[in-house]
């Protein structure tokens, strides 16, 4: 087709060309080559656990209802009554029998099924409403996380997660033996492209310089416990854009090392919990409260981060929406998970400690990248001494740019597919 | 005698100013030691220590807000943004001799990297007479935008 940017010219193994943060055609070619023909993340189990629930979102700029059947079965639909085009539901989150559209009053059930049309006389049987449901996405479900995709060819979540599934695993360990659950989400803007923010997840490289403030806040054993960037941790392709930063190796596995003297911050949390469960569940539970030691980048919307979820949807080519989402223990204590609430609302979020800088360096991205023109941004960090592990993963050093370099490879190949194809 | 809306007032327009001024030290001492700072995302919720909040800040929250934005350190904060705020509406809602709860309104308008943002929100206090006059026991900043996508916050609402 003419007139559209050539991304292979864009990106090289080691940099890409500053212009993929600012140019409109080539976000108009990732909204639908990215956004509409990947496995898109809308939801944990835990947003919609009953028959009847429901959540509305996005895929990509596309309008979505994640709903619950009765029968317990999850569907993504698109926002938008098959009569005349009017969102059907504009409620974030609830529990329904049906969505009725608010225009003419057509009626779907949590399956999208058309069941209702007033007046349908008015059509003298031409209207057939079973070829007139809400249109759904394909969805499938791992580990409570669930995604959704436009491209009913695509391959299954399980192959598309691939390497990555042993990873998601493990940070669902912060459930401490209980099930994850969401408890809530900051959600911010900034003006930048989505690309900047994917980069940031798996860059343990800006921690110490951008997180100055934060680690002033904190005590010297935490301090200690962030000091990662020259530590022994690593970063590691997991395939189709996927990619893991491990920072803190002895946080990889939160069922392990529980005999580790508990950090002074939580002295106080595991003393109240004592009085409740037993010495081993106590220090189960605190180390679930600190959360995981490795951000989990899935590409392209969701990163299992530490202790959080966070999900980017881009907006426009110059603007994107971050939330940080929460989670907690499903039925564990409550003084376990409010600390982790005031954990997260101390470095996440638009007031929180570590993400207002974050937004700042990204801004600056963003607006640095307009000066001059046929510049590169750099992404050669840890090349050098990048390494194949026996299962073929790419590792290198945690302050490497492999996952960048990992999400850049996928973002090509979706790119250079034939758009519809 | 009941505290006046006059003495309430008082108080809460000097904590405006000294916020929109960067008087965050003396800001600190206008709480009582138990006293808390909230920016609830819920609009409807009480019990804000069950729930995830944008801010949920004791004293010792507080002052390591005001080392931040102080610090130098925090590039989001490095110039801090510039604010002008205005209060008013202003509604005591209850009053005794030792403590009262109010609720106002306040227009506050942000500059920072050229570029501005404004925010409006009901603000709910408690403020309580002690030894040293009158302090806060709780501020509650319910901002309009509180369910939306927010910009960076780098200062004190
Ligand atoms: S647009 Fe929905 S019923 Fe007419
Ligand atoms: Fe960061």
């Amino acid at each position: 087709m003419q007139g559209l940017p050539d991304p292979k010219s864009l990106l090289d193994d080691d940099r890409a060309d500053g212009s993929i943060y600012s140019n409109p055609d080539l976000y108009d070619m990732e909204m639908d080559r990215i956004f509409m023909h990947n496995w898109i993340w809308v939801a944990h189990r835990s947003d919609l656990p009953a028959p009847g629930d429901f959540i509305t979102t996005f895929v990509g700029s596309h309008p979505v209802i994640v709903s619950r059947d009765r029968k317990g079965v999850v569907h993504v639909m698109l926002n938008r009554c098959r009569h005349r085009a009017a969102t059907v539901c504009e409620l974030k989150h609830g529990k329904t029998a049906s969505f009725v559209c608010p225009y003419h009053g057509w009626a779907y059930g949590l399956d999208g099924a058309l069941r209702g049309v007033p007046h349908q006389e008015g059509y003298t049987g031409q209207l057939d409403k079973s070829k007139l449901p809400l249109i759904s996405l394909k969805v499938e479900e791992y580990n409570g996380l669930i995604f959704a995709s436009f491209d009913k060819d695509i391959m299954s979540l399980d192959e598309w997660l691939g390497r990555a599934k042993p990873w998601i695993d493990l940070f669902m360990k912060q459930g401490a033996g209980w099930p994850v659950k969401t408890m809530g989400e900051h959600k911010f803007t900034f003006p930048g492209n989505w690309k900047i923010q994917l980069e940031n997840t798996t860059d343990a490289y800006h921690f110490p310089i951008v997180h100055k403030s934060f680690l002033d806040s904190v005590d010297a054993e935490t301090q200690n416990t962030f000091d990662f960037v020259e530590g022994a941790g690593f970063v590691e392709d997991l395939g189709h854009g996927h990619s893991v930063m491990v920072m803190i190796p002895e946080l990889v596995d939160l069922d392990e090392g529980l005999d580790a003297p508990i950090p002074e911050r939580f002295a106080e949390l595991a003393a109240e919990l004592a009085k409740d469960y037993p010495d081993e569940q106590v220090r189960k539970i605190v180390r679930a409260v600190g959360g995981s030691g490795f951000n989990l980048n899935l590409f392209p919307n969701l990163a299992c981060s530490m202790a959080f979820f966070r999900v980017l949807r881009p907006l426009s080519v110059t603007e994107t929406e971050i939330r940080h989402i929460a989670i907690g223990m499903d039925g564990g204590p409550d003084i376990a998970n409010e600390a982790r609430l005031r954990l997260h609302e101390h470095f996440q979020g638009p007031m929180g400690f570590g993400t207002p800088d974050d937004a700042e360096a990204w801004d600056r991205v963003q607006r640095g990248s307009l000066a001059g023109k046929d510049i590169s941004i750099l992404l050669n960090r840890g090349l050098g001494h990048e390494a194949r592990r026996e299962d073929g993963n790419l590792f290198s050093d945690v302050s490497a740019e492999t996952g960048m370099r990992a999400a850049y490879r996928q973002w090509l190949i979706a790119m250079s597919e034939e758009a519809g194809a | 005698m009941s505290i006046t809306l006059q003495d309430a007032i008082s108080l809460i327009t000097l904590e405006a100013d000294m916020l929109d001024h960067g008087d965050f030290h003396d800001w600190l001492k206008l709480y009582t030691p138990e006293g808390r700072y909230v920016v609830p995302i819920d609009p409807d919720v009480e019990d804000f220590e069950k729930v995830l909040n944008y801010a949920y800040d004791d004293a010792e929250m507080r002052e390591k807000r005001v080392v931040r934005l102080l610090s130098g350190r925090s590039i989001s904060a490095a110039p801090p943004a510039r604010t002008v705020r205005l209060l008013s509406r202003y509604r005591m809602l209850e009053s005794s001799d030792t403590h009262c709860t109010l609720r106002c309104a306040q227009m506050l308008q942000e500059l920072r990297q050229g570029r501005v943002h404004d925010y409006a929100a009901n603000l709910n206090y408690r403020l309580e007479m002690t030894e040293d006059g009158l302090k806060i026991a709780l501020k509650v900043v319910r901002l309009l935008i509180s369910t939306e996508a927010l910009t960076a916050v780098s200062y004190i609402l």
